[in-house]
């Protein structure tokens, strides 16, 4: 069970099961944030804003922590080693292993985070 | 001990006399049910809700003859509305979930090389939590007193004691406490995946049936929450008259309707995900390969986790929330299909690649993917709003809820029978019983359910007791109904095979020729679990790691033996299963038992209205707890380590972070935090609802003086807690007492100055909404205080016994956690209550 070290750095970065999550939280925050924008914009004045910058801030932020999530993932990803499946118990192949999945989570989450925002271009009214 | 001293057969002979000693089953007629052991608790806990399944489906066919002609009168409205409401409340919350629980606690420690799950009284507490629960529940049809609301309840009609009797109150303390012994399995579950799985299983070499259990558990632990949470408020308004959903007093049915589907929606996907699981499990053993797309199905279980929190409000759609409310959720409802859709096809892959063996498994697992893929589509038909708006509340929902619970729940449970009965039982179910049952299953859930939609779209609505002729309905209906006593025979053939079973001669070892941990359990009943823990070094162990079974067998591996006559397992770290430690299990036990009971007994008296009666059960629960714990738990043991062999010392005793005890605090203060979110919820729900806030017909509310007062006191507390833990840690014994009896007055007076404010102020909870969500935050926040205090005087008893000390300090360190989360609620209440009406 002896590895070679990690030589890049985001190879290093310290893993555990909370990284995996990071993308569908980022779509969780997004949602919940789109949520209560909505329902506290309705109720307490009525409307929500014709151009929404609050709600576009909030979506871009999200996609980004996606995006950095995937991005880091995805050089994780292609650490050197033996091809896929990544099913050896070593630090390599569980490494490849959590940033394959958590590549796979990031570009659901992106679907997921473009789904919720869809509405706000096509809906301009409350009721 | 090295590989050399295993060669010797007397050697192993005698270990396996002393695991089989120490994990024998207590015998006796009464002293059996005092059993601990997973095998035996996982059988009884299955054998419980396949009975209360088939109560339910009785139920269910009840209805099905009612409904059967138009204009029938064979059952009266008032016991229709019963079925209905008992069958969805039994289905979902004493067969669905708890079977997932049955099932995993008996597999998990199986496939993952455990003797048993971490904690193995736990599991028997939660059993005869859901076995009592469960009774009460299902038993007061028979009297003529179920719940007559709906599975989901929804006030006013069911908070007005007027319009709905005791069966409201059965369902909610009945169900709640329920819902408690779920939380209790979570927690075991959790923790049973991230620290007992063996050696070398890392992440990516788990079998996928546990990636499901841990997301599935730790969904239990985000849902479950707000139902309790709602269950409060519904109980207060119905015991109490605190007006939380009475639209006249300033409260809102809606609020309820969230609290129930943030419950709700996820619980679809908490029923349907372990079924799932079982597929990842007998797919590859049947196409005899890998499975392929190991990471998809993790981003699958993952992804649908998360989405599943964000659909609730399509069970709302006609409630006339904004439109862009609608579109969001309605958005995420669509976009789950992607991570479900995920799934099927690295199923399909699977077997298209594999050399398949259609056998019985086989077939019901196929053949419910086909059910389950309807009821999807109509699901996805559903979450679109316009759509929605037509088809809400008739029968087109019932085919597609039953399409999708019987394709995505009970089928694949038949499935796994059939797949596991030689793994429980050591024999085989009949494959010609088992095909035959599966073609009139899969004729009867067509025949009965497709028609639904058809009636559905034509205007049959749901839960009526019956309907006029000329709506043309009848013929539809029959055939439901026909379909319903076809389905019913088929589990009667299956329940048959069952019955046939001990005829049978046994199985072989491993029977289907499967590739991963479980079925390296013999057929002659062993209770040890594993004969020694594996080092794991491949997803399919027993296919790919050459002599693994031999190994095994011969004690090759870890911890072979027990000699200080104790049950033990071995933790290992969360992402690469490095061995930590050994731990000392839970043996058989009368106090799990009774903790359920007198825990019980406080539910049902208060349903009752027995509340002298119900504090004297309460206060059996409390020294039940502490009896439990002290007698039970954070064992000094009589040395530091003990070798497990091939050269490796664990120790036996670790606290903190790498503990399991730790690690449970840590999940059930998780679960404590989402009920309790669910309640600030309530108060900020109420401020949307409220043109001014606080509402200006009366007083402020509490003011800010007094809960800033119990902030800071709650603060003291948490710092004195701090200090005893690290003084403990230097062995000084004096300051720790000192610092703990400080932070036991800091907490009491955080709870006072905390009921001084909604006090002082005169605040009346009857009157309206606020100052019942004021005082329910307070009482919340108050109770965690009187809970603070008795886990610090617990503390304070065992470092004055001498049961913990500087190095075995587990118990402070867990009460520590306890306190970070008490902090937590304690800032967010008092600044909430004391000064958001300041600002707002």
């Amino acid at each position: 069970m002896s590895d070679p070290a990690p030589r890049k750095w985001q190879h290093r970065l310290h893993i555990t099961l909370w990284v995996l999550i990071v993308p569908p939280t980022a779509w969780a925050a997004h949602f919940l944030f789109s949520y209560l924008w909505a329902a506290i914009s309705c109720a307490k004045t009525g409307h929500f804003a014709t151009m929404p910058w609050i709600f576009i801030g909030g979506t871009v932020l999200a996609l980004a922590v996606i995006a950095l999530a995937g991005w880091v993932a995805w050089h994780q990803s292609r650490t050197p080693g033996d091809p896929p499946p990544h099913k050896e118990s070593t630090r390599i192949d569980r490494l490849r292993f959590l940033a394959t999945a958590t590549l796979l989570l990031a570009a659901l989450s992106t679907v997921g985070v473009i789904f919720t925002a869809l509405p706000v271009v096509f809906l301009r009214e409350c009721t | 001990m090295s590989l050399h001293d295993q060669d010797d057969p007397a050697l192993r002979c005698a270990q396996e006399e002393r695991l089989r000693a120490v994990w024998a089953a207590p015998k006796g007629i009464f002293l059996k049910w005092t059993d601990c052991n997973n095998d035996a608790v996982g059988a009884w806990y299955v054998l419980t809700g396949f009975v209360f399944m088939l109560f339910a489906g009785v139920l269910g066919l009840l209805m099905r003859t009612q409904l059967a002609v138009p204009e029938n009168d064979l059952i009266g409205p008032a016991t229709f509305n019963q079925l209905f409401t008992l069958h969805g409340s039994m289905m979902m919350f004493l067969f669905a979930v708890p079977m997932f629980e049955a099932v995993s606690i008996i597999l998990l420690p199986q496939l993952l090389g455990a003797r048993d799950l971490p904690f193995p009284r736990l599991s028997a507490f939660g059993y005869w939590s859901f076995l009592l629960g469960g009774v009460f529940v299902g038993g007061s049809i028979l009297f003529n007193a179920a719940p007559d609301g709906g599975w989901f309840m929804y006030p006013p009609l069911t908070t007005r004691t007027d319009l709905s009797g005791i069966g409201a109150d059965i369902w909610m303390l009945g169900l709640s406490f329920i819902e408690v012994s779920s939380i209790a399995a979570a927690v075991e579950l959790i923790v049973g995946v991230l620290k007992c799985r063996p050696p070398g299983m890392r992440l990516n070499l788990m079998p996928l049936y546990a990636w499901y259990i841990l997301v599935v558990a730790v969904m239990i632990l985000f849902a479950f929450p707000p139902l309790i949470a709602g269950d409060v408020l519904f109980e207060m308004e119905r015991l109490l008259n605190w007006p939380f959903f009475d639209a006249t007093r300033g409260g809102d049915p809606l609020l309820w309707q969230h609290l129930f589907w943030i419950f709700g929606h996820p619980e679809v996907y908490i029923v349907f995900l372990p079924s799932i699981a079982l597929f990842a499990m007998l797919v590859p053993t049947f196409a005899r390969r890998h499975l392929l797309g190991y990471p998809w199905i993790v981003l699958a279980a993952v992804g649908t986790a998360f989405l599943s929190f964000g659909l609730w409000v399509h069970h709302m759609f006609t409630t006339g929330l904004p439109k862009i409310s609608l579109g969001f959720f309605s958005a995420a409802s669509e976009a789950v299909a992607i991570p479900t859709a995920v799934q099927i096809f690295v199923f399909i892959a699977t077997l298209w690649a594999g050399r398949v063996n259609w056998s019985t498994p086989l077939l019901y697992a196929t053949g419910s993917l086909g059910v389950f893929v309807i009821g999807g589509l109509t699901g996805v038909m559903v979450a679109v709003v316009p759509f929605d708006w037509q088809a809400h509340d008739t029968y087109f929902v019932v085919a597609h809820l039953h399409y999708v619970l019987i394709g995505g729940t009970l089928l694949p449970l038949f499935a796994g029978l059939y797949y596991y009965w030689p793994l429980i039982t050591g024999k085989k179910l009949s494959d010609r019983l088992g095909r035959l049952a599966f073609w009139i299953l899969f004729a009867g859930v067509n025949l009965c359910f497709f028609p639904m939609h058809l009636s559905g779209l034509m205007g049959m609505p749901r839960r009526v007791f019956t309907y006029p002729e000329e709506l043309g309905l009848g013929d539809l209906n029959m055939a439901s109904t026909a379909g319903a006593f076809l389905f019913a025979a088929g589990v009667a053939v299956i329940c048959l095979d069952m019955c046939l079973s001990p005829r049978r001669p046994l199985a072989n070892r491993n029977p289907w020729n499967a590739g991963t941990l479980e079925w390296l359990a013999h057929p002659q009943d062993e209770h040890w679990g594993i004969r020694s823990i594996p080092l794991i070094e491949s997803r399919y162990p027993i296919w790919d790691q050459p002599d693994f079974m031999r190994k095994v067998d011969e004690g090759r591996y870890f911890l072979p033996d027990a000699e200080e006559g104790r049950r033990e397992t071995i933790v290992t770290s969360v992402i690469d299963a490095r061995p930590l430690a050994v731990i000392r299990l839970g043996t058989p036990a009368w106090v799990p038992m009774l903790t359920a009971f007198v825990l019980g007994s406080v539910f049902i008296l208060t349903t009752y209205h027995l509340y002298g009666l119900a504090l004297i059960g309460s206060v059996l629960t409390l020294a039940c707890v502490v009896w439990w714990l002290w007698t039970g738990t954070a064992e000094i043991p009589e040395k530091p380590s003990k070798p497990i062999g091939h050269g490796l010392e664990l120790p036996l005793y670790i606290s903190g972070r790498s503990a399991p005890g730790w690690w449970a605090m840590f999940i059930t203060m998780m679960a404590d935090a989402t009920a309790f979110s669910g309640l600030v919820f309530g108060y900020y729900f109420f401020w949307t609802r409220h043109e001014t806030f606080p509402p200006m017909a009366l007083a402020d509310g509490p003011g800010w003086f007094w809960p800033m007062v119990a902030l800071l006191a709650g603060g003291v507390s948490w710092l004195l807690t701090l200090a005893a833990r690290s003084a403990n840690s230097r062995g000084a014994t004096g300051a720790m007492a000192l610092l703990l009896t400080g932070a036991m007055l800091a907490a009491l007076g955080s709870g006072v100055a905390g009921l001084a404010g909604p006090w002082l102020s005169g605040l009346n909870p009857e009157a309206h909404s606020y100052p019942a969500i004021v005082w329910t935050l307070t009482l919340w926040t108050v109770a965690h205080a009187g809970l603070a205090v008795i886990m610090q005087a617990y503390v304070l008893a065992r470092g004055l016994a001498g049961r913990m000390t500087a190095r075995h300090d587990a118990d402070i360190r867990n009460v520590t956690l306890f306190m970070h989360f008490f902090v937590l609620s304690v800032v967010v209440t008092y600044a909430t209550i004391g000064l958001f009406p300041e600002v707002s």
